[in-house]
């Protein structure tokens, strides 16, 4: 059946219910509902989430917004937790411990979870093919203990620890690029999404990577207003710049074939990305011009790499 | 009739895990703990178990997995040690703040650094305020008997705490001796089944765990974990009789070895016991009144029973195979003093730290600190409280 935003709000009831903490304007909301929502109502599901926003806004004592069972451990831990619980999962069930019905694995873990302190725990995770998905909601620093630069900060931002000084302009080094790193544990399914055109794309990948037999990764931009400095009513257009201007392209990898999901008719440049966010701010100083173009010749790199990959992994 | 066999301390070990047929073990290789790990392989390989084996990139993905398992509903065990415990410690305090009955084998080495491979308790002491309860073993017999009442003990209602069974890198889990298992149908149904009251995989009772815990909550949480561990002593006793019902060997918090009229004694742990005991027999043959307090359950610690089978002793030594580098003692010393002067009981005490990185302590060592121990009753004097046994000394070869 076709995706129908409408149909799938009325329809599926939110599991990830109101009354969490997490900011208005906050990318990352939208982003668990969604994929939760992915989960037929049938299923039941165990959520792992890193220590990071989302886990202490959603789950603080004696309340939670989850609906599903969900286990929180540590920060690095979310993939080995979340993999035990799943090899308790297929050993109950093997011996028949466990009563009729499927359930679902789903780790949340930010970037500084995931790309950083967690890698190692989700890379071991993947490699041993647990039946579970691990969600990447990439808001680019660890923006829980106060905008701290990950290596999933986009150069040159600011943040504070690569502040824009006198003498330094912020973070220096390059995004790591961790779905590729993903790709190359040979997995069933990895994507990149984010909330767009009525979330569809995340919707979709979320409900593939849920029902795909094996591990799934799903890499999700989810924007964070105090971090990178937007007014909150404006997370659905930074959403959209991301993807019009390549520097968060839509696409994933089905073993191994590359399929970009959306290609934009007209690319923007990506000044149009950076301009409504504050950590960018110095970027558009005069004399700073090197800067936007430097960033716009990695987004091009990268966008080129990417329809490269496609073209390779697809031929006959 | 029980199985005569000769096994090693990890060998021992690895059979208990599978007789108890653990639903999930998740481990990653250290000296001298992997063979735990690798035995078991064979049985889920050979399919004599129904467990889950998850071969972990590192022990805090061990540790991790055995929480994610055990709160899932499985019954979940690991096996490690020195820095590999030491990797996990992040885990283990939360392991046991979930209030998960993991059981852990724990193979005691020193931890790094310098790296050494060999046997102390560093490993052990490092955790002994994390909420675990820690069970000691001689030699491989009790290794074995140990893990057979872990569960029993740990997934207790009134405890529901972690549980790790310590013995001494290669000193016996390398040492192939003598042991009487249990038959597997007596193991299982002495074991029974693991049924927890609240798991993640019940769907018709999702469960949250591991929440946020701010100032008006964490501290009655802590203190229901403290609550758990006093409760885990009578427990440990009661689970210990029914063991020796089965299978006629007695355990209780502690053993006492000719301790009853002993003059002085010795407190240790682990398999510098069984060296001791060796000595005592020697002295005692020689009509010299000394006794040994061997400790099995450190933690809970037993307070109050350990300084009333002490109170009569004229000097006592501590043994501790760690030192706290605290300039103050060992941390079992420390332990067995404070429970002593809170019972008010007076008795000149004297710490040993020995064996350190697996440096051997020969039965000669052992009869020093007696000797040691004969001088402070003759003349009331501790000079210096907190020694080393064992250290080279400058000029020595």
């Amino acid at each position: 059946m076709a995706y129908n935003v409408k149909d799938v709000v009325a329809n599926k009831p939110s599991r990830f219910t109101a009354g969490h903490r997490m900011c208005a304007g906050c990318g990352a909301p939208p982003v668990a509902r969604h994929i939760m929502r992915a989960l037929k109502p049938e299923d039941h599901a165990v959520v792992a989430g890193a220590t990071g926003c989302m886990e202490v806004s959603t789950f603080i004592y004696p309340y939670t917004a989850w609906t599903d069972s969900f286990i929180h451990t540590a920060f690095e831990c979310a993939g080995a937790t979340l993999a035990g619980a799943e090899a308790a999962y297929q050993s109950m069930k093997k011996q028949g411990k466990l009563p009729e019905g499927d359930t679902k694995f789903i780790a949340f873990g930010g970037d500084g979870g995931t790309y950083d302190i967690g890698l190692q725990s989700l890379s071991g995770a993947m490699e041993r093919g647990h039946d579970m998905v691990y969600v990447c909601y990439d808001n680019g620093a660890y923006m829980n203990t106060g905008i701290q630069r990950s290596s999933a900060t986009p150069k040159f931002a600011d943040t504070t620890t690569s502040p824009a000084g006198k003498v330094i302009p912020g973070k220096m080094q390059s995004r790591k690029d961790l779905a590729k790193i993903m790709v190359g544990h040979h997995l069933p399914y990895v994507a990149q999404t984010l909330g767009y055109m009525n979330f569809k794309d995340l919707y979709e990948k979320a409900e593939k990577a849920i029902y795909t037999e094996g591990p799934a990764f799903l890499n999700v931009m989810a924007p964070c207003p105090r971090g990178w400095g937007y007014p909150t009513d404006q997370l659905m257009q930074i959403n959209k710049l991301a993807v019009e201007t390549c520097y968060w392209p839509l696409y994933e990898v089905i073993d191994g074939k590359y399929k970009i999901n959306y290609k934009p008719a007209k690319k923007l440049p990506v000044e149009e990305f950076l301009k409504p966010q504050k950590r960018f701010k110095h970027m558009f100083k005069p004399g700073n011009e090197w800067m936007i173009e430097e960033f716009q010749k990695e987004v091009d790199t990268r966008w080129q790499e990417l329809l490269d990959l496609e073209e390779i992994t697809n031929k006959e | 009739m029980s199985i005569r066999e000769r096994l090693s301390g990890n060998e021992a070990a690895a059979t208990a895990m599978k007789q108890i047929n653990p639903d999930v073990v998740a481990a990653f290789p250290i000296t001298p703990s992997t063979e735990i790990p690798q035995y078991f392989s064979t049985f889920v390989a050979n399919g004599t178990v129904d467990t889950e084996f998850v071969a972990v990139e590192s022990e805090h993905s061990a540790m991790s997995a055995c929480i994610g398992a055990e709160a899932a509903g499985a019954r979940a065990m690991t096996a490690t040690s020195a820095n590999g415990l030491s990797l996990m410690w992040e885990m283990i305090y939360i392991a046991s703040s979930l209030r998960l009955p993991i059981v852990l084998s724990l193979v005691n080495r020193a931890v790094s650094g310098p790296l050494n491979i060999h046997c102390d308790h560093s490993d052990a002491m490092g955790v002994r305020d994390s909420g675990w309860i820690m069970l000691f073993s001689e030699n491989n017999q009790e290794a074995y008997d140990n893990t057979l009442m872990a569960h029993r003990i740990a997934e207790h209602k009134d405890v529901m705490l972690p549980l790790m069974v310590c013995q001494d890198g290669f000193i016996t889990s390398h040492a192939i001796e003598n042991i009487e298992l249990v038959e597997d149908d007596k193991v299982k149904e002495f074991v029974g089944e693991y049924k927890p009251e609240h798991y993640l995989l019940n769907k018709e009772e999702p469960i949250a765990v591991g929440p946020l815990d701010l100032q008006a909550y964490l501290f009655e949480h802590k203190t229901q974990q403290a609550i758990a561990m006093k409760n885990a002593k009578q427990v440990i006793l009661d689970v210990s009789k029914d063991f020796e019902k089965m299978t006629g060997r007695s355990y209780g918090l502690f053993e006492e070895y000719q301790l009853e009229d002993a003059e002085i004694a010795i407190v240790c742990m682990n398999s510098t016991a069984g060296t001791t005991k060796f000595v005592v027999d020697n002295l005692r043959k020689k009509g010299i009144k000394a006794g040994l307090l061997k400790i099995r359950v450190f933690r809970p610690f037993p307070v109050d029973e350990l300084a009333k089978a002490l109170s009569h002793v004229k000097a006592i030594a501590i043994l501790d195979r760690a030192d706290s580098l605290n300039a103050a003692g060992g941390a079992l010393f420390e332990d067995v003093t404070s429970a002593m002067y809170v019972n008010n009981i007076h008795v000149p005490a004297v710490n040993y730290i020995y064996g350190i990185g697996g440096r051997d302590t020969k039965a000669e060592d052992i009869g020093s600190v007696y000797t040691d121990l004969l001088e402070i009753v003759k003349t009331n004097k501790i000079d210096n409280p907190y020694r080393y046994l064992g250290l080279r000394k400058e000029g020595d070869k």
